[in-house]
């Protein structure tokens, strides 16, 4: 087995993992990384949209062999109640441009070839072996981790956790707490495959230009949660996710909630005579701010969805994985080219990167939001969808009726249905907490 | 009736189907510990588990399945409280293989 000690270990294979491994490995370290899956990607599920600002941080030049499905042009954002949606949808021809900004990804393709540059960089890579717990020294640092592979256990000065969101190693460990039902949503999806001329006449797109939908509304039943369709080269990746504690509640299961979405008459032409080839579940961070765990000690850091570093306001994820485990690794480079220790003291620096990026800036900008939404997920996810897509077509069905008695129908269906302190102080409380 | 209302009980096995599965035979990775009465929380995977994998034997007791398992951990955080059931990853290589994930 392996007895040489190594610079830094990497539990996982994803984007933050990747990130972490690639950066330390090229700047001379010796690391190790390791991971459960067949190979980096096999056990990772995203939507998937990639956003290539946090990627070109770390390869400039990745646009030149990364599997892009398709560079985003479009974005819809749909409330939707049974029957219908109401769209904000915005388009432009500067996504056209030689660097895209937003691409759609497979993740078992992508996160391969990710963890190819990784292992160019000189990083050693360890598939199909799971961390099975950690191995500290006396006073209680973090030196090593046993696998689930025979053998003593491997030693290195740092171990990064980039476990994912249900990552066993650091909550096991009592490292940090475990995952509360009410800040993770459980995400379904499928993925449907379609010509490639089918997917472009169906949402107006020439060459590799992308379309992506992002829903919410009566689709989730009053739980707090999304629906999501984005198209990839020769297919469509369609999901929905809701957070578990209003699952747990609830009777519908989450297949039934996803067959559900797909057949809304907004949803069900765009995937018509479809192939679905693939079915996935996975977790979703969506705790914010107020869930991030402490991520540091003597001897570990915490990157990616394992820290809860996603922004569901905006659907940011692998970006943040992304950001973190090239933070992480910075900090980790810096104390072992001054030969300082990788103590708990020192690798606070890590936290100090954090906060002068985007990710904690949004994070805390939006930390009010997911309580706001999920105490209020009757009125955000159910009411307020139903009374707009309600006010939509009575103002836009024209029957003989004068448009002042129209304005006032849907001014009293608001004030009977949501009462006007109640709007008031839904709009004031939105207000305060996305500011 | 709208559609909404009157889908249909969705078949989850024609979904876990189309994915490719390595499974680690007579060494199911999460174990539903012996028990008399199921928490609230280990009913509710019957419904909740997105790959079907829990059911209630005609005696009360919750069973599982998990040779369709997708790994989520959705059971393991809902019934980390009650410590009703035993949850590891698989051994290293086995479990759900995503070809697109």
């Amino acid at each position: 087995m392996i007895d040489e000690k190594f610079d830094a270990i990497v539990v996982g294979a994803g984007p933050s993992g990747n990130a972490a491994a690639l950066v330390m490995a090229r700047e001379g370290l010796n690391v190790l990384q390791i991971e459960r899956g067949e190979y980096s990607g096999s056990k990772n599920v995203q939507g998937a949209i990639l956003y290539a600002d946090a990627l070109e941080q770390i390869i400039p030049d990745f646009r030149e062999d990364a599997p892009l499905e398709r560079h985003v042009i479009e974005q819809r954002m749909w409330t939707m109640d049974d029957r219908s949606h109401t769209g904000m949808h915005y388009r432009s021809d500067d996504f056209n441009e030689d660097k895209p900004n937003r691409y759609t990804i497979l993740r078992a393709q992508f996160d391969k070839w990710f963890s190819a540059k990784v292992r160019e960089a000189g990083a050693l890579l360890l598939c199909e072996t799971t961390v099975t717990e950690l191995v500290r020294d006396l006073k209680g640092k973090v030196i090593g981790v046993q696998t689930d592979r025979q053998g003593a256990p491997i030693m290195a000065d740092i171990v990064v956790l980039a476990e994912g969101v249900n990552g066993l190693v650091g909550q096991r460990s009592g490292l940090r707490e475990e995952v509360s039902p009410d800040s993770v949503a459980l995400a379904v999806k499928e993925m449907h495959f379609l010509p490639r001329e089918v997917v472009e006449a169906r949402f107006n797109l020439k060459g590799n230009e992308g379309v992506v939908i992002e829903a919410m509304g009566t689709i989730t039943k009053g739980m707090t949660g999304t629906g999501f369709l984005y198209t990839n080269e020769e297919s469509i990746s369609v999901g929905i996710g809701c957070i578990v504690s209003d699952m747990t509640e609830s009777e519908v299961t989450p297949y039934e909630l996803l067959d559900a979405f797909k057949k809304h008459p907004s949803i069900r032409p765009l995937l018509e005579g479809s192939e679905c080839k693939e079915y996935a579940a996975h977790l979703i961070p969506e705790g914010g701010y107020n869930a991030i765990p402490k991520l540091h000690g003597d001897g570990w850091l915490v990157v990616g969805d394992a820290g809860q570093f996603v922004n569901a306001v905006h659907r940011e994820g692998s970006n943040l994985a992304m950001t973190t485990g090239r933070l992480a690794a910075e900090t980790v480079i810096e104390l072992h080219r001054k030969r300082e220790e990788m103590s708990e003291a020192n690798l606070k620096r890590y936290l100090a990167r954090l906060e002068d990026t985007f990710v904690m800036k949004d994070l805390k900008k939006y930390k009010g939001i997911p309580a706001l939404l999920h105490g209020n997920k009757g009125n955000f996810f159910g009411t307020y969808p139903q009374l707009i897509s309600q006010a939509m077509q009575t103002w836009f069905r024209v029957d003989g009726v004068d448009k002042k008695s129209k304005e006032k129908a849907i001014m009293k269906n608001f004030r009977e249905t949501r009462t006007l302190r109640g709007m008031l102080g839904d709009a004031f409380k939105l207000a305060r907490a996305w500011r | 009736m709208n559609e909404m209302t009157t889908i249909q009980t969705a078949k989850v096995e024609e979904k876990l189907y189309q994915n490719r599965y390595l499974v680690d035979a007579g060494r199911p990775h999460i174990r539903v510990k012996p028990h008399e009465v199921p928490s609230a929380g280990l009913l509710a995977m019957i419904h909740l588990c997105p790959a079907g994998c829990y059911s209630v034997a005609e005696s009360g007791q919750v069973e599982l399945a998990a040779d369709g398992c997708l790994e989520c951990g959705t059971c393991r955080i809902v019934t980390k409280g009650t410590g009703e059931i035993e949850w590891n990853y698989p051994r290293g290589g086995f479990g759900v293989l995503y070809k697109f994930g």
